[in-house]
């Protein structure tokens, strides 16, 4: 059995909105989980309703072998840590810190050793004495996630962790708290709406939208083989191409067509002839004399190692990554390339059904 | 394709600002040319809001000039400065239709604007923001996107002499800033307006700006477009500002023709001439995972999508590599990193 699992969770509030729509996700002890998606779709309450800080409407939770739906959060064994540092403002860092443990009765000599292994481990020694509204953003926000992982809970509940906090701080917290998590393989629940930090903390992430989850998985899965076009476009910085247009097979080749006649590829992998929609992310289009698809430059975006170019082509507007030394204008009229064995289809659903 | 040669519409000239002990501002040189984008590039605390809010006549500079199209400005009150300010909350009156949110800068006294040309206005700003289908919409039925837009259209239709944005992607969704950038980007193209924006996202500030400002602790530390300040920064400081895993930092001395790490290891050639003493900045993306002489440590392998960041203890510290695509190295895998040698930023050794 699983140490973590959702059955059938659902949420529905009283004016009939529905945030979470029945959703089943099993977790593995010491699993680093992200969930991720765009505002509004149903991860923070997700995360709410497994700390106990959200009655659910339906379905069942169980953690550490035991149900705990109906669970107060204290009796559910969580650690939490929101986006907004929630410090105690009269306490110094060092009694912030040391709170949840005095508060489970340790030892005072059990409790000084736990703190003086988390302040070392993140360098909080020069701020332990000063008070929060003493302390920059950033170093609120470790105070905090110091409090939480002080101790060992069955599951640590993340929401937004680093959502306000600088880029750089971002990514040296981000690197702390992975290895935090590898050291003590507590389960961790973390959400986020960013998808690089998703793909960077994840053993796997859970994409949602509207309520439900739409994929499940690793994140080199979730990014190479995305099951749907909303997974396809989420993940990844930019999101991945795509091009409507139809299958038709010629011979033993399978055939793209682009609508009113325009350009014609050619998949290298079979697909069902009819309308379907091409993926393709930026990094497998190339900008090459021979390519077969015609285009116009509209944007070129210098991101320090590499270019996202915009281009207008004949398949329809997309975004290729390019070498930094190569400078485009608007305008520019280039050849491209689509690596066939990196195009993903989607088949199109006929409206009306899922 | 030379800003630089038209002349600047904004000026600021040793600008200096304190509050009680703090040094908000100092000695802050910038200009903005007439059809620049600019973007102030800083941290949290680096002085950019107070630099946005000083030029826009919201703070008064103990020191310093602020010029607007040759006509100096420090002196006049904000509305007289015809700018508009963008923040990172948008600022909009819920209630009201998203129309009237925009229709309302146009109503301000003294403007007496013809009704019709207020509604060429508000439909000229809705159909470039993407907006038109909400306009009879209440502010507070739009979600954070929308809102941005909308903010960002009211300070449009008033058509100033310079946009001033602070921070305005900061508080949306990673993805929608991704698309909103471009938005922006086209949207500055299409209006022939002065921006200066601030912002703390690096990748903000590479992909939108002609010219990019870094700012700490109220100073300026180097400006210029942002290949040059990618490929050439002033200083470790500068350089840590961009890119994403930051640029690897190496203390090393010279031994003959190369520069040695603190562990004896060779991290590159020297060029002849060279000082006996460097910090080394190394980007992650120029350095090959094999081809090198001195064995390094694989610690942590993350991949991303496009590319692979492997952490690899090597040289007596820990350095970032970016790869193309998947990799097939493992944590605990051993490699031969190989630095190009041409691409390395030298840094003296006291930096």
């Amino acid at each position: 059995m699983s140490f973590l699992s959702l059955e059938r969770v659902e949420k529905t509030y009283a004016d009939g909105t529905c945030a979470v729509r029945g959703i089943d996700l099993e977790v593995d002890e010491g699993e680093f989980i992200v969930l991720l998606g765009p505002s509004g779709c149903g991860k923070t309450t997700t995360l709410r309703m497994i700390a106990g800080l959200e009655p659910t409407s339906a379905g069942i939770i169980r953690l550490a072998g035991r149900e705990v739906t109906k669970l107060p959060p204290s009796q559910r064994d969580v650690g939490m840590v929101f986006q907004f540092y929630a410090l105690y403002p009269h306490l110094r860092v060092r009694d912030n810190i040391a709170f949840p443990l005095r508060c489970a009765g340790l030892s005072r000599q059990e409790i000084r050793a736990r703190l003086d292994t988390v302040v070392e481990q993140m360098n909080l020694a020069s701020l332990l004495d000063r008070f929060p509204k003493q302390l920059s953003g950033g170093d609120q926000q470790k105070v905090s996630l110091a409090r939480a992982i002080v101790r060992k809970p069955a599951a640590y509940l993340m929401d937004e962790p680093l959502g306000t906090l600088d880029a750089d701080q971002r990514v040296s917290l981000r690197e702390l708290i992975r290895a935090r998590q590898l050291e003590l393989k507590v389960t961790t629940i973390y959400v986020t709406h960013d998808q690089e930090e998703a793909m960077s903390l994840a053993d796997r992430i859970v994409v949602m939208s509207q309520g439900l989850i739409r994929q499940v998985g690793t994140p080199a899965q979730v990014y190479d083989e995305p099951q749907d076009e909303f997974v396809a476009s989420f993940v990844g910085s930019p999101g991945m191409n795509f091009f409507a247009g139809d299958v038709l097979s010629e011979g033993n080749k399978c055939i793209f067509v682009a609508p009113a006649g325009g350009a014609r590829l050619e998949l290298s992998r079979a697909s069902r002839p009819g309308p379907v929609t091409l993926g393709i992310r930026s990094e497998y289009v190339h900008v090459d004399g021979g390519g077969s698809i015609a285009g116009g430059v509209i944007t070129d975006e210098y991101v320090g190692s590499f270019r996202n170019l915009h281009v207008d082509s004949e398949l329809g507007r997309l975004v290729l990554r390019a070498e930094p030394s190569a400078k485009y204008q608007r305008g520019d009229q280039v050849r491209l390339r689509l690596e066939p064995e990196h195009i993903v289809v989607f088949e199109t659903t006929p409206q009306g059904t899922p | 394709m030379n800003a630089a040669q038209k002349p600047a519409f904004l000026g600021v000239r040793g600008v200096c600002k304190r509050f009680g002990t703090t040094e908000a501002l100092c000695d802050v040189d910038l200009h903005v040319g007439a059809d620049e984008l600019v973007v102030v590039l800083g941290p949290t605390g680096a002085g950019k809001t107070t630099l946005l809010r000083s030029i826009a006549g919201l703070e008064k500079p103990d020191r310093g000039s602020i010029e607007m199209a040759g006509e100096n400005v420090t002196a006049l009150e904000p509305a007289a400065r015809d700018v508009a300010l963008v923040f990172q909350n948008f600022s909009l009156y819920p209630r009201w239709s998203v129309r009237k949110n925009l229709e309302f800068p146009l109503r301000a006294p003294g403007r007496n604007l013809p009704a019709d040309e207020v509604e060429r206005r508000v439909q000229w700003a809705a159909k470039l923001l993407k907006i038109e289908r909400y306009l009879e919409r209440p502010a507070s039925r739009l979600s954070g996107g929308e809102m941005q837009r909308v903010a960002i259209g009211r300070a449009i239709v008033r058509r100033p002499r310079l946009f001033l944005m602070d921070e305005p992607l900061t508080n949306l969704d990673a993805k929608l800033r991704e698309s909103l950038r471009i938005e922006l980007l086209e949207l500055r193209r299409s209006l022939g307006i002065p921006m200066l924006l601030v912002t703390h996202d690096q990748t903000e500030a590479l992909s939108m700006a002609d010219r990019i400002v870094v700012l700490a602790a109220g100073r300026v530390l180097q400006s210029g477009p942002p290949q040059q300040i990618y490929d050439q920064p002033a200083s470790p400081t500068v350089a840590l500002q961009l890119g994403q895993p930051p640029i690897n930092l190496l203390r090393v001395q010279r031994g003959g023709d190369l520069w040695l790490a603190s562990d004896g290891t060779p991290v590159t050639r020297a060029a002849p001439g060279s000082a006996d003493r460097a910090v080394l900045g190394i980007r992650p993306e120029h350095v090959a995972p094999n081809g090198g002489g001195q064995e390094g440590v694989v610690r942590v392998v993350e991949y991303m999508g496009a590319t692979t960041t492997l952490l690899v203890r090597w040289a007596g510290s820990e350095i970032h590599i970016v790869t193309r695509g998947r990799s097939a190295v493992r944590p605990f895998d051993v490699l031969r990193p190989h630095v190009d040698a041409a691409r390395v930023v030298v840094f003296p050794p006291s930096s």
